[in-house]
């Protein structure tokens, strides 16, 4: 090869060891299809979707219960997925859902990983009491399944809140309930790959010259723990997902105003048996297919990572 | 004589090895300590090598962790040019650092592998504010050059390195603050013979430009012999012998010391029989009574297990030993 050029970051980053093994692996260029479409997707729902479907004046009630593919026996309009009971497009809605179940799956990951990875490394690099206290609250938590923990953050926060904000905060407090619930593994994972990487001499070089225990952590030791972290982050989001849906669901997650997956779920089940399935199954196939993606990345993602598996 | 670069007097470390509180309740144990280092007393003079040797589990990085203020000494005093360190007193632990530096065992171990090389080389200058900004970039290009390496290097990676470079990055790294002391923790244990040669050749080469102070820690004797102008010899914790370099190596004045140069492998096949060490380093939980050497000890006396010997006076420098100074020559 004659091209002795320095590379950019991004041949770099392609010619990466985990960058080949994702070109190796079927599955994990599948998933990242089907996640990335359903990302996109959502993202630009405003821009797809053909109806808005928190805009009442679009909707049309003549138009509720519309089988996919078939004109409206009123109306004569035809949508793709068909209608709900209030003639809302169940494309769009989908659309619209997976944003509201995209935002509170990452933004509570994103929570998550905070709380957990700094307790993590305070409790791995401090030890002592500080690293027992932690660590105890974290076994307390984990003994009881987070959905339990997630509602009763619920149910706290509906005592808090007054009424007339409820549904305005119903999407912030979902959030808080699911990455309360799920720092605990983060910060496992986080405190056990401290305590390896603060005996490391390279640790000890930094404390040689005086960096403070902050610094230390943040740049020293941080980059060091973020493999594992990244693949519990990846597996968390499709988790954090299906806690939303099994919340909103449950009716204590988003308002129907602003529906997400799992309240898409949650209305269409009403109609299965009369015969309207196409609410409940779009919705529900569209959860399955992003929690299944992003599921099976973070699988890839945690043997390429792995160095045994090599 | 000139005063002393470093003094330590009195070092001792405890390390609290006792079982958690809950067991200690049940199983009705107390507490235990380990004494890794008793009562240390050694001094260094500017621009020479000093060279503790020891076997695994005598003390000798505890040592060199409470000189550079890794850990914190349980009692006794370690000063610089006469001047105490005060671990309390940050903006004068500030001052020393920058005076201090330290190169590690295990040059795989010792540079973080997620930072650039330059990056690296550069964390003491930019951690302790020694350069403005502009100028850390050109600095760390003359260390790369200075231990033999190209600036070019610092934009790198260490997994991109072997061993001996990697060494070469540390030292460089250590030099980045323009220190006067610099603490070597067994710095060429980890690589191979070949390039061992090279790393210490490097670091005298150094000490000559730089007029460096070295406390060596090694437990290779050929090492020490090789770069230290006088050499402290652990047992146990303490100081068993303390003398010229030259003259150890000719007339060991403690058994332990004789024990364990009789152990060195001769490459001029001299004939001479290799005694190999007999016995293992007993449980520093539970030192031997009297001179911790007393059960391995060849000349061993009734007065042996009854006290600690002292270090005193023999021909050679220092010696804690009951036959050493005084009766030399009743050791066959």
């Amino acid at each position: 090869m004659q091209d002795t050029k320095p590379r950019g970051r991004l041949f770099r980053i392609w010619d990466s060891d985990v960058a080949a093994s994702f070109r190796r692996s079927p599955v994990a260029i599948i998933s990242g299809l089907v996640a990335l479409i359903i990302v996109l997707a959502a993202i630009f729902a405003p821009w797809i979707a053909p109806t808005n479907p928190y805009d009442p004046s679009s909707l049309n009630l003549m138009d509720g219960f519309t089988p996919p593919m078939q004109p409206n026996a009123f109306t004569g309009s035809t949508y793709l997925m068909g209608t709900d009971n209030q003639g809302r497009d169940v494309f769009s809605t989908i659309l619209y859902g997976a944003r509201i179940s995209l935002f509170v799956g990452v933004s509570a990951v994103l929570l998550a990983m905070v709380l957990g990875i700094s307790a993590g490394l305070v409790a791995g690099y401090r030890g002592g009491w500080v690293d027992a206290v932690l660590m105890r609250v974290a076994d307390v938590q984990l003994s009881f399944p987070s959905i339990l923990i997630a509602l009763l953050i619920f149910g706290v926060a509906r005592g808090i809140i007054p009424p007339t904000q409820r549904e305005a905060m119903a999407i912030w407090v979902l959030i808080v309930a699911i990455g309360l619930s799920d720092w605990v593994q983060f910060a496992r994972v986080v405190r056990g790959a401290t305590m390896v990487e603060k005996g490391k001499e390279y640790v000890q070089a930094a404390r040689v010259i005086g960096v403070s225990p902050l610094r230390i952590l943040i740049r020293h030791i941080l980059p060091n723990v973020m493999g594992p972290v990244l693949v519990i982050a990846t597996i968390s989001v499709a988790l954090a997902i299906i806690a939303e849906a099994t919340l909103s669901f449950l009716g204590v997650g988003v308002p129907p105003t602003q529906p997400s997956l799992g309240t898409l779920i949650r209305i269409g089940q009403q109609f299965l048996f009369s015969g309207e399935w196409w609410i409940l199954l779009f919705p529900a196939l569209t959860l399955l297919a992003l929690a299944l993606s992003v599921n099976m990345l973070g699988d890839w993602l945690r043997d390429a990572l792995n160095p045994r598996l090599r | 004589m000139a005063e002393p670069f470093l003094t330590v007097t009195g070092l001792t470390r405890r390390f609290d090895v006792s079982k958690p509180w809950l067991n200690r309740v049940l199983e009705r144990e107390g507490r235990q300590f380990l004494t890794a280092t008793a009562d240390v007393s050694f001094s260094i003079n500017k621009g020479e090598t000093f060279a503790l040797v020891g076997e695994s589990g005598s003390g000798k990085s505890t040592i060199a962790k409470m000189i550079v203020g890794l850990l914190t000494p349980s009692a006794g005093q370690i000063a610089i040019e006469g001047q105490g360190i005060d671990p309390a007193d940050p903006i004068a632990m500030r001052a020393l650092r920058r005076r201090m530096q330290m190169i590690f065992q295990d040059p795989f171990a010792s540079l973080n592998p997620r930072w650039r090389v330059g990056d690296i080389i550069a964390e003491p200058i930019r951690t302790l504010g020694l350069m403005p900004r502009g100028d850390v970039g050109r600095e760390v290009g003359r260390l790369l050059d200075l231990v033999g390496l190209s600036a070019a290097d610092a934009s790198k990676f260490p997994h991109e390195f072997s061993g001996g470079q990697r060494q070469r990055i540390a030292i460089a790294r250590a030099l980045s603050s323009r220190p006067e002391f610099i603490v070597c923790d067994e710095p060429t244990s980890a690589l191979d013979v070949s390039v061992q040669a090279q790393i210490l050749n490097l670091m005298r080469d150094l000490q000559d430009e730089f007029k460096l102070t070295y406390l060596l820690i090694s437990h290779d004797l050929s090492v020490v012999r090789h770069m230290s102008n006088r050499i402290g010899v652990l047992y146990l914790g303490r100081l068993v012998e303390v003398a010229d370099a030259k003259r150890l190596f000719h007339e060991p004045q403690h058994p332990y010391t004789r024990m364990l140069l009789d152990a060195v492998p001769d490459l001029a096949l001299s004939g001479r029989r290799r005694k190999s060490v007999s016995g293992e380093i007993p449980n520093p939980i539970s030192p031997p009574a009297g001179c911790a050497f007393h059960p391995r000890c060849p000349q061993v006396k009734a007065e042996c297990k009854a006290a600690v010997p002292v270090l005193c006076a023999t021909p050679t420098g220092r010696a804690a030993c009951v036959f050493a100074g005084g009766a030399p020559a009743s050791i066959p």
